[in-house]
């Protein structure tokens, strides 16, 4: 089961022959991504690793039934790239593609809610459903399948939570990079609401920092779960109205402070670890 | 980006939005001819200029001059006043508020009215504002201009204005990228008028490459970080002094929290991102070693970036500003073992967490 990405989905990778499209396509493949197709506007009748190009995401589609999208687009066309892979019918898209205008991400996450997409990002590690399936770029090597939801605003961060999860024995079902910017298609919330409904998940575990009020309407939705939740703040010491790499990682007018999502996840009863490689121990505990 | 206010003006006056009339000058001798009387104000990209002497009054061109000289100079913040702006001073009957922003939860843009302008708006009583979400892909209708003008009692003549600066407002917000637009004080003239009291324009960075107008605009950065910047690195200077360097902007904030956990406190942020581009980290250390940290933490936790590509970066920089700052590194990714050797090779400490590396790079520190 997992949430958003299991061995009945049918990836398509937009950009597939560019570096990093390349690279993660075979990273994915060797992961049990069943990638079916790629889309290079010109490169259609190619191949990468075996997976058949083609021009536009409906050929795409329409040849290989894909159900799901994965974007290596540059931020100057991800906009136009994004309404493409709507269009084509698929269900699930994933937006790693950072530096995206925000006014952009706007247009395209409004349209694919009314047009019932879900999307993952922009700027986002993506998801990876442990020994299953992988629409991102995480590293395989730290997942382990087992019981245990990741929701992440962060990359690397995450990778390192998850890394120790493995290492103690604590393994995953689904890992959802959510993106570290201000606007995004699938919030904290939603995921976590995803895996509360997952039969497989037992816990879930929030990697969230600064900025925003995700962790704390998380926090809300955590409180009403019957499993248990922990979690991770980054940027305890950043200081307000500095951006900290993430567009959407600044305090501003006093909200989005580390200290108020601690607070929050406090008064939901959800454990906060005050080093990221405490996440296993907080689970150990129950 | 953020907008010198005589700059925001002059973008608001491209978009049609009333503002009063007024004159930069870098010196009180440019000040040939200020609207008068006229209030004399400090062009700096950081608030409290006010409380600091950056804003004074003139009623002559005399006085104008005196004002001008008074503040160019001065420091405000980290800031020293380089140029001010002489405006028309309003004859102001009353002060409303009206802004732009984004409302990341309900992934929308945000209008905020209010007749209690003048005021810093978090200090405003919630009931006294009125907020209303703009559907991105409808935009901003008439009817929900008619419904605020309506809730915000205002009389018609005054409404009309306000729906029409509203309007122009947000084709300015989604024109140019803006993440804020405010205005405060919308003032309400006692000739009847309706004038931008005050303009307030944040654009988001990422839209720089659709504003190359804008991109070469200063802003609040240091000259390190504008350095840093022009290359493309993500660089911030924090009040610390030991200089952190990691990969990713989560990993990067969580590595300065744990050094400041272990007792030390973080001088800079510098996120190397994916990047195992030998001269780009070169670069990001030179830049890092500029700003002469007491020692430096180095955490990789490397998927694709290969860690000995990173190390080979990091000795190259060392070596070629002759530096003797203690480095620590805690690297994890390809070719980790290759990356070992480089760095001990060129008597650097690896460590295997970020919170053994943390306590080493605290118990290292040079005395500053």
């Amino acid at each position: 089961m997992a949430v958003l990405l299991d061995k009945s989905t049918r990836l398509m990778v937009q950009g597939i022959t560019g570096h990093q499209g390349q690279f993660h396509t075979k990273a994915m493949l060797e992961h049990g991504t069943n990638v079916v197709a790629g889309v290079l506007p010109g490169k259609g009748g190619q191949e990468v690793h075996g997976v058949p190009v083609f021009d536009s995401c409906q050929e795409a589609v329409d040849v290989t039934d894909a159900n799901a999208s994965i974007m290596f687009v540059p931020a100057p066309y991800a906009k136009d790239a994004s309404i493409e892979a709507v269009e084509s019918r698929v269900r699930l898209l994933v937006i790693v593609t950072e530096r995206i205008p925000f006014h952009d991400t706007l247009d395209v996450v409004t349209y694919a809610r009314a047009k019932g997409v879900q999307i993952i990002g922009p700027n986002c590690p993506g998801l990876c459903t442990a020994g299953v399936a992988k629409a991102g770029i995480m590293p395989n090597h730290i997942f382990t399948p087992g019981p245990y939801g990741v929701i992440s605003r962060s990359g690397t961060l995450t990778y390192e939570i998850v890394d120790a999860m493995t290492k103690a024995g604590f393994g995953q079902t689904t890992c959802v990079g959510i993106g570290g910017d201000p606007i995004i298609g699938t919030s904290m919330v939603e995921a976590l609401e995803l895996f509360a409904r997952d039969p497989e998940t037992k816990g879930v575990v929030l990697v969230g920092e600064i900025g925003g009020t995700a962790e704390e309407e998380a926090a809300r939705f955590a409180k009403t779960m019957d499993k248990p939740v922990w979690a991770y703040v980054a940027g305890q010491t950043a200081p307000p109205g500095k951006r900290m790499g993430h567009a959407g990682a600044i305090i501003a007018q006093g909200m989005g402070t580390a200290e108020s999502k601690v607070r929050a996840f406090a008064e939901a009863g959800v454990p906060v670890a005050k080093y990221p490689r405490d996440i296993p121990e907080l689970i150990r505990r129950g | 980006m953020k907008f010198y206010e005589y700059k925001a003006h002059e973008i608001f006056r491209k978009h049609g939005i009333p503002v009063p009339r007024g004159v930069l000058a870098a010196s009180g001798e440019d000040l040939v001819d200020p609207p008068l009387p006229c209030v004399v104000k400090a062009q700096v990209l950081v608030g409290g200029r006010g409380k600091a002497g950056g804003i004074k009054f003139a009623h002559t061109v005399e006085e104008a001059r005196q004002a001008a000289r008074a503040i160019l100079g001065m420091r405000i913040g980290p800031y020293t006043v380089r140029q001010v702006y002489a405006q028309e001073l309003l004859d102001i009957a009353q002060e409303l508020y009206l802004s732009i922003t984004i409302d990341r939860s309900a992934r929308a843009p945000l209008l905020m009215a209010s007749t209690r302008g003048g005021v810093e708006i978090e200090s405003v009583p919630p009931e006294h504002i009125v907020r209303v979400h703009i559907p991105p892909l409808v935009g901003l209708q008439p009817f929900v201009l008619r419904n605020l003008a309506k809730r915000l009692g205002l009389p018609r003549e005054v409404a009309s204005q306000v729906s029409d600066i509203a309007k122009k407002m947000y084709a300015l917000f989604r024109g140019e990228d803006a993440e804020v637009v405010e205005i405060n004080p919308l003032a309400v003239l006692k000739d009847g008028r309706v004038v931008a009291g005050d303009a307030k324009l944040v654009v988001d960075d990422n839209a720089e490459y659709r504003h190359p107008e804008y991109a070469k605009l200063p802003q609040d950065r240091t000259p390190l970080e504008e350095e840093a910047h022009d290359e493309g690195i993500t660089f911030i200077q924090l009040d610390g002094d030991i200089g952190a360097i990691a990969n990713g902007a989560g990993l990067t904030m969580a590595t300065l929290d744990v050094l400041n956990l272990k007792g030390g406190r973080g001088g800079t942020f510098l996120d190397l991102g994916g990047t195992d581009d030998p001269e780009l980290v070169k670069r990001a250390f030179e830049i890092l070693l500029k700003a002469n940290p007491s020692a430096i933490f180095l955490n990789i936790f490397g998927g694709i970036t290969k860690a000995d590509t990173v190390a080979l970066g990091v000795t190259e920089a060392i070596e070629a500003m002759g530096a003797d700052v203690p480095v620590v590194a805690r690297i994890k990714g390809v070719n980790e073992d290759k990356a070992k050797q480089i760095l001990a090779g060129a008597g650097m400490h690896s460590v295997g967490t970020i919170e053994e590396g943390a306590e080493l790079a605290v118990k290292l520190r040079r005395a500053a």
